[in-house]
């Protein structure tokens, strides 16, 4: 078959652009610039330190990008942390007094709460969107807001305090074999969910309904079940950083969200995962997390104020989109 | 012998549309049981029931004798119902293997056995000796490639019933000879294949039976050994050929566009003329760059090189907005989603053409009073019913949209007309009427193309012809030239040939 569509880009870097995205430029940049700016930048101490800041955004960037390989998106991950820390703070610290001896149970009804409140709003989510055709914009956007409602109704925007220390010292600061409990199960979600995407029919199953959902459904998928575990493990995911982010400020917190809905599409969409569905890798992801993480580091060290911060982060967003957008074309042979 | 898939006046109806009308259906073992009519007749709706992508209105649908009601695409495949679809159900950004297996991957306990998938993929395609990698990306494939693969993803699970939607529509001869071996095999094992072709000459090869469909009713069943094409092509149509297409008066002026040494990503060294008071049609199969060639001179599709020149301009880089101020227009293809405003009216869809086409009005607003005269006389024009005009597009039958399409065209200065696939999913009464208009306009002195894969539609209508093959001319006919065999020819040549 002679046809101009199968011929690839001769160019070397033009073909690594193709294959793994825009990411290994910009971590190349962000390294070569800020070991520049700042000599500790690249001690081990500081690397490790990075390391252990990117848990949370790594793991809510992978339930994003389970959100995006779909086609759409999961604006309410944040209010899904605020929610999950709430409600397992708020179980945590009554169900405390009734199990005097063993915290550990109030603990763990705690977080169980969490993940089921969780798992509702992320399944409100799936539901709006794969039966009723929300746009995920619309959906999450809206339940964004009730669910920071809910969080900020339900404490009345005051921390919930007197969490058991157990909970904080281990999932906070706890180690296990010298290696932050946090970054040990951050590694152990990596690898659920690579296994997931690369070796199961339901990872087949999302980046098929993606790709093109009219084909899924002519493969006989059922594409609103899909769609419907999708956001409820994105939902998923996002509960467990919230416990984790809870565990370490010690208390349950309603605005402990904050920006991360922004910040996990950026690291998504860095590392290569197409805002059209269909295209998106794990390992990508995490790499995409590390790199925002870095890059807010790096301009820590280099002393730039937060506001300028908030500027060249959306800047850089913007910037991975429109490299996006190219990377599409080349892929779909110049269409 | 029980039939294995029967249909009992089996009907659907969309708003504003009967799409099948109680058609009566039915497929014996080692059987190929061909449908044939024109697009919008039927056969896709009729399809879509039997493969359980869609839901009759009415009727019911008998699997070996037994009332079956498909839910999914799923339920129709457990039933051993197979389908290739003529749209394409492939997902691009997934490798061949990872497609052919979609829905039911080999696994080792809960994993995906990506090993065995590949080598179950290689055994297939070795089979039906198709030179594919099962490693590669769909979105990489040619369109011949991926339909292929398409008629692979078919070929697993209990297969006893086969439909084929159009398969050859982009196989070369010697893969539609594969195609053909494979199905005669399929015959003997037993199995039963639907298969929707518009290529007669295909028929003589494979058919048991013919089934006949127009504007959603069957006309007909006939045994292959008992008919001819001539028959067939009256009773798809309902009227001899000379009825359908009208003859067209032929007086070339001076060229008004002239396109030479074209390149665009796909396409390669076009060279032609256009001339006014003459209709140029156009033929090559999907993908061979037809439509692409003339996007590009509107500005459309990207431009690689060589020049475009209309009315004596140089207009090797105008956009589209440039072209069209010039005096060009462009008939997209694909109505609903790039041709017209499906939320909006027939009235409002013309009017846009009509304000944009129109020096504005008094304090350079809208002249509503002049919009609304405009629109009546355009639909006068392409005898759109007054009832319809008020109607919002998605309302309206195929037919009536592409009127309303055609009407755009009217509402502004226009010297060049592009018609892309004009009469697709039209029934015979509109594509008639359609003809008649692009009579007038060629009649009239205007320059007008016509890009058709129907190549009757193509062949009938003009008084040249281009052939595209492969991404370039593979022939410009004129004349008694225009055959269909020369132009079948044409359709798989390598290097190109002028007559």
């Amino acid at each position: 078959m002679t046809n101009a569509q199968t011929s690839r880009p001769a160019n070397p870097l033009v073909r690594l652009f193709v294959k793994v995205g825009v990411l290994p430029f910009f971590l190349a940049g962000a390294l070569v610039t800020f070991s520049l700016l700042s000599d500790k930048f690249l001690s081990g101490q500081n690397m490790a330190n990075v390391a252990r800041q990117s848990v949370y955004l790594v793991l809510v960037s992978m339930g994003q990008m389970l959100a995006l390989i779909t086609g759409g998106f999961d604006l309410s991950v944040g209010a899904i942390i605020a929610v999950t820390s709430v409600v397992s703070a708020l179980a945590m610290v009554s169900l405390a007094p009734m199990f005097p001896e063993f915290v550990w149970i109030a603990i763990v009804l705690g977080c169980l709460a969490g993940f089921l409140a969780a798992s509702l709003i992320g399944a409100f989510n799936g539901f709006g969107i794969a039966y009723f055709g929300v746009s995920p914009f619309i959906m999450t956007l809206g339940v964004s807001s009730v669910a920071s409602g809910i969080a900020l109704f339900l404490t009345g925007g005051v921390p919930v305090a007197d969490l058991p220390y157990s909970f904080g010292d281990t999932f906070g600061f706890g180690r296990l074999w010298g290696v932050p409990v946090p970054v040990i199960v951050a590694l152990v979600c990596i690898a659920l969910i690579w296994v997931l995407m690369t070796w199961t029919r339901f990872g087949a199953q999302l980046y098929a309904v993606g790709g093109n959902i009219k084909a899924a459904r002519l493969s006989a998928i059922d594409t609103s079940r899909v769609l419907m575990l999708a956001y409820v493990l994105c939902a998923l995911i996002a509960a467990l950083t919230g416990l984790l982010l809870t565990a370490r400020v010690e208390s349950g917190e309603a605005n402990l969200g904050g920006t991360i809905a922004l910040e996990s599409i950026a690291a998504c969409v860095i590392a290569g995962v197409s805002l059209r569905g269909g295209i998106g890798r794990v390992e990508n992801v995490v790499l995409g997390a590390f790199f925002i993480v870095l890059v807010q580091n790096g301009m820590n060290l280099a002393q730039v104020s937060s506001y300028m911060q908030m500027v060249l982060l959306g800047a850089l967003l913007i910037l991975a989109v429109i490299f996006d957008q190219v990377r599409y074309r080349l892929i779909m042979g110049g269409n | 012998m029980t039939s294995l898939i029967e249909t009992r006046a089996l009907s659907k109806r969309y708003p504003g549309v009967l799409a099948l009308d109680a058609v009566d259906f039915d497929l014996n073992p080692g059987e190929v049981h061909v449908l044939f009519g024109e697009n919008g007749a039927g056969k896709s709706t009729l399809i879509s029931m039997l493969a359980g992508a869609n839901t009759p209105t009415s009727g019911e649908i008998l699997r070996e004798g037994v009332p079956v009601a498909f839910g999914s695409v799923a339920d129709a495949q457990k039933a051993g119902v197979h389908t290739v679809f003529q749209e394409f159900s492939l997902v691009p950004t997934m490798t061949v293997a990872e497609n052919i297996f979609l829905g039911h991957e080999p696994r080792i306990g809960p994993f995906i056995n990506r090993a065995a998938m590949r080598r179950q993929a290689r055994a297939l395609f070795d089979d039906l000796d198709f030179p594919i990698d099962p490693d590669a990306p769909v979105a990489q494939l040619s369109r011949a490639q991926q339909q292929m693969v398409e008629i692979a993803k078919a070929f697993h699970g209990d297969l006893s019933i086969l439909i084929l939607d159009e398969p050859t529509a982009s196989l070369t001869d010697r893969e539609v000879d594969h195609l053909f071996r494979f199905i005669a095999r399929l015959k003997e094992q037993g199995a039963g294949i639907i298969y929707i072709s518009h290529r007669m000459q295909e028929f003589t090869r494979i058919a048991d039976r013919i089934t006949v469909l127009r504007d959603g009713a069957r006309i007909g069943t006939v045994a292959m050994a008992e008919t001819d094409e001539a028959a067939l092509v009256e009773m798809m149509t309902g009227r001899s050929i000379p009825e359908i297409y009208p003859t067209i008066r032929h007086a070339p002026g001076a060229s008004i566009l002239s396109v030479s040494n074209l390149r665009t990503p796909g396409t390669t060294g076009l060279d032609f003329e256009v001339y006014p008071g003459e209709v140029l049609g156009v033929a090559g199969l999907v993908g061979s760059g037809k439509s692409r060639a003339f996007r590009a001179v509107m500005g459309l599709a990207p431009r690689l090189g060589g020049t475009v020149h209309f009315k004596g301009e140089d207009m090797s880089a105008a956009t589209p907005r440039a072209m069209i101020g010039a005096g060009a227009y462009y008939l997209s293809p694909d109505r609903k989603s790039e041709g017209l405003d499906l939320a909006a009216t027939a009235n409002a869809n013309l009017t846009v053409n009509l304000v944009m086409g129109a020096p504005p009005g008094r304090l350079g607003l809208i002249d509503r009073r002049a919009a609304r005269a405009g629109c009546t006389e355009i639909a006068g024009r392409v005898e759109l019913s007054p009832d319809y005009r008020a109607k919002r597009i998605s309302q309206l039958s195929g037919g009536n949209q592409q009127k309303v399409l055609f009407g755009k065209a009217f509402a502004q200065k226009v010297d060049l007309y592009i018609f892309d696939e004009p009469t697709i999913g039209v029934d015979m009464g509109t594509r008639a009427a359609l003809y008649l208009l692009i009579r007038d306009l060629a009649e009239a002195g205007k320059a007008v193309v016509v890009i058709s894969s129907d190549l009757p539609e193509a062949m009938n209508l003009s008084h040249r012809l281009l052939v595209f093959s492969n991404g370039r001319i593979s022939a410009q006919l004129g004349g008694d030239d225009i055959r269909e065999d020369r132009v079948l020819k044409s359709f798989f040549d390598e290097e190109s040939q002028s007559a």
